[in-house]
């Protein structure tokens, strides 16, 4: 389940986010900080992962910090699917 | 909190502006050059005034720019480095056959060689085109093709964007990238940047005269799509003197503009303002967040910070307890711009910082400040401050006449000349004289003028949105809308947004075999997001079977908007019948 989340989370972001296709973006890389993903599309990944993982992300858990990167999204993501 | 009877903030004095009273009577704009340290009758050229004319006064080893990368790599550069790296550049695209005038966009993150190629190119004659680096496919070629570009500066992530629209630039014969590391060049791609270039310790600028075109920035209408405002080397004087007395920059300040270049802010007052008065200045690469900016101001010692609402708001939220956890006691002097500042948010600054966000109010066609709270002066917050000395605005009734009565709506207007107008609007003559009216130059802003002479914002004139600082054309986004397979024809329109002011929604109506779900929701989204900018892409898609329209076929966005924002609907005598 873990490596499948990991697997899908990062798949979204390289497709949606990324122009370098050789860009190497792992667990740990700032998608926030780098401009990866700005605040605008922050949306846009929060509404990917509601819908996915059919839970809901109040605009608090939705923040710059939590979406910084695939590590600090899984461990929402994870959180929200204990909590739900 | 009732705006008009809020606490009133105090900024400190012994301001570069002095006498304000004083110099509101007596300040003329043939003073300016004077008054901002500039030249008297040339040289002109903005690249050179912003460089090498500050190393000629002895200050060459200062540092101009200190630069933090997204990954927190840290970089200085002195006024010297600026201006042989800008020489090398401005060489560089002289060999490459480029000829003053011609258009060379940069397109990037905030890299060093964004503000160094951009002087470099203006030590050339070009005129530079900034575009934010957000941009995407459809953003880019629109600005492209009606600029015809020659040339492009960009980075390789970029690059691969611009590959996508190639073809349909016709004129687009450069695409420089910096460090492209292995990167497969493609034919017109070429590789230049101050990492491998070397840097040149003399070239002849252009000799620029006040009116030869310099910067070329878009900006978005209600109609049409996005207007290239057309701006000159003989705008200096305007950015450094408003730098000097609205920003009240100094010798040894370290300046903070938190704008991107690819809007105007970002090169008014992130290039031309600071570096023409020879101010040291911090770019800050990369996204935002609280810790990351706070951390900036402190560990940098930033001085003066021009910032924007929307950014104050995300620091509010984080609360004052946010900002204590870090000494930021180095800040003086605290301004904002891009869109108008609640009084929540200066009071708010007051408490968190010790002193208050002064407001300021233009625009790209300004090209510099027009209404401002200048230090010194008392501030109302919520309110854009007076007009800037030798600027006359006013407030014009539906006739194009100033409005007398206090606190009456009207449209914002300034009396031309001064020296950052634009100057046209590039290939679109009936666009650029349509905004003159009077005498006056008509803004789209709607304001009234209270009876101590204070300017306070009201909306826009117009369907234009404002989100995040940033205007968005609703006609570029239905436009790009209608590139989706799913959409039949749609309206977009401003919400209310406690963050951005306001953020994009948009009413969509389906082609036949397309069902509304979310799914398609956020296909729409996205689409849009990766063809125009995520400052365009609807926040919000609402499902409609049509929308309304007058008779003529015409969408009545007005109509949406009020339902949106809870207002009367008004006159809808022209709506077509079911």
């Amino acid at each position: 389940m873990s490596s499948e989340m990991r697997d899908k989370i990062l798949e979204f972001i390289r497709d949606e986010y990324l122009d370098d296709e050789d860009q190497v973006i792992d667990e740990g890389t700032s998608l926030i900080t780098s401009g990866i993903v700005d605040s605008f599309s922050m949306v846009s990944l929060k509404n990917f992962l509601e819908d996915e993982y059919k839970i809901s992300l109040s605009d608090e858990e939705a923040s710059a910090e939590a979406f910084n990167t695939l590590n600090s999204i899984l461990k929402l993501v994870r959180t929200k699917l204990g909590s739900e | 909190m009732n705006e008009r009877t809020a606490p009133r903030g105090k900024a400190s004095g012994n301001s570069n502006i002095g006498d304000i009273d004083a110099r509101r009577r007596e300040f003329k704009w043939n003073r300016a050059r004077q008054e901002a340290g500039l030249p008297e009758g040339g040289p002109f050229n903005i690249g050179w005034l912003c460089t090498d004319r500050i190393c000629e006064s002895g200050s060459g080893e200062k540092t101009a720019l200190i630069w933090q990368s997204s990954t927190d790599e840290i970089k200085r550069f002195s006024f010297d480095d600026l201006r042989r790296y800008s020489n090398a550049y401005g060489r560089y695209f002289t060999d490459l056959g480029l000829d003053p005038g011609d258009r060379v966009a940069v397109f990037m993150d905030r890299t060093p060689d964004l503000y160094i190629g951009f002087l470099g190119g203006l030590k050339a004659g070009l005129v530079m085109q900034p575009l934010f680096s957000a941009f995407g496919e459809e953003a880019l070629e629109q600005r492209l093709r009606n600029a015809g570009t020659r040339a492009i500066l960009t980075s390789r992530k970029l690059a691969f964007r611009i590959r996508k629209i190639r073809d349909k630039c016709p004129a687009l014969e450069h695409v420089i990238i910096i460090e492209p590391g292995d990167l497969q060049m493609k034919e017109g791609e070429q590789a230049f940047g101050i990492a491998d270039a070397e840097p040149l310790d003399s070239f002849t600028c252009y000799e620029a005269k006040e009116e030869t075109p310099s910067i070329l920035h878009y900006t978005s209408g209600t109609t049409g799509q996005p207007k290239g405002a057309l701006h000159t080397h003989g705008s200096l004087p305007a950015q450094a003197l408003t730098t000097k007395w609205v920003l009240d920059l100094k010798k040894d300040d370290l300046y903070w503009c938190t704008a991107d270049p690819g809007w105007v802010t970002g090169t008014s007052y992130g290039i031309l303002g600071p570096w023409s008065l020879g101010v040291t200045q911090l770019v800050l690469d990369g996204g935002f967040t609280v810790n990351r900016w706070y951390e900036a101001i402190q560990n940098h010692g930033v001085t003066v910070w021009y910032s924007a609402p929307t950014a104050i708001r995300m620091l509010m939220k984080e609360g004052i307890e946010g900002a204590g956890q870090f000494d930021l006691s180095s800040l003086r002097h605290l301004a904002s711009v891009g869109e108008p500042l609640n009084p929540e948010a200066v009071i708010w600054s007051q408490e968190a910082y010790g002193r208050p966000f002064h407001d300021t109010w233009w625009q790209t066609e300004t090209g510099a400040m027009m209404v401002t709270n200048l230090p010194g002066m008392e501030i109302r917050p919520g309110s854009m401050g007076k007009p800037f000395p030798g600027i006359t605005a006013a407030v014009l009734d539906e006739a194009n006449k100033p409005i007398d009565e206090p606190n009456k709506p009207g449209q914002l207007a300034v009396r031309p000349p001064w020296p950052s107008i634009f100057r046209a609007y590039w290939e679109r003559e009936e666009a650029y004289k349509s905004k003159f009216v009077n005498g006056w130059y008509l803004t789209g802003d709607q304001a009234c003028i209270d009876e101590d002479g204070y300017f306070w914002f009201m909306g826009r004139d117009d369907d234009v949105i404002n989100t995040g600082g940033h205007l968005v054309g609703p006609f570029e986004i239905e436009s790009a809308l209608l590139g989706h397979e799913a959409v039949a024809e749609s309206a977009a329109i401003g919400k209310p947004d406690k963050v951005n002011m306001e953020v994009v929604k948009a009413f969509v109506a389906l082609k036949a075999g397309f069902e509304p779900n979310r799914k398609l929701e956020m296909s729409i989204m996205n689409f849009i997001r990766k063809k125009l900018s995520p400052l365009a892409m609807p926040q919000e898609i609402e499902f409609v079977d049509k929308l309304p329209k007058t008779r003529s076929g015409k969408i009545m966005r007005r109509l949406l908007r009020a339902k949106e924002w809870g207002e009367e609907v008004g006159d809808t005598s022209t709506l077509e019948d079911d």
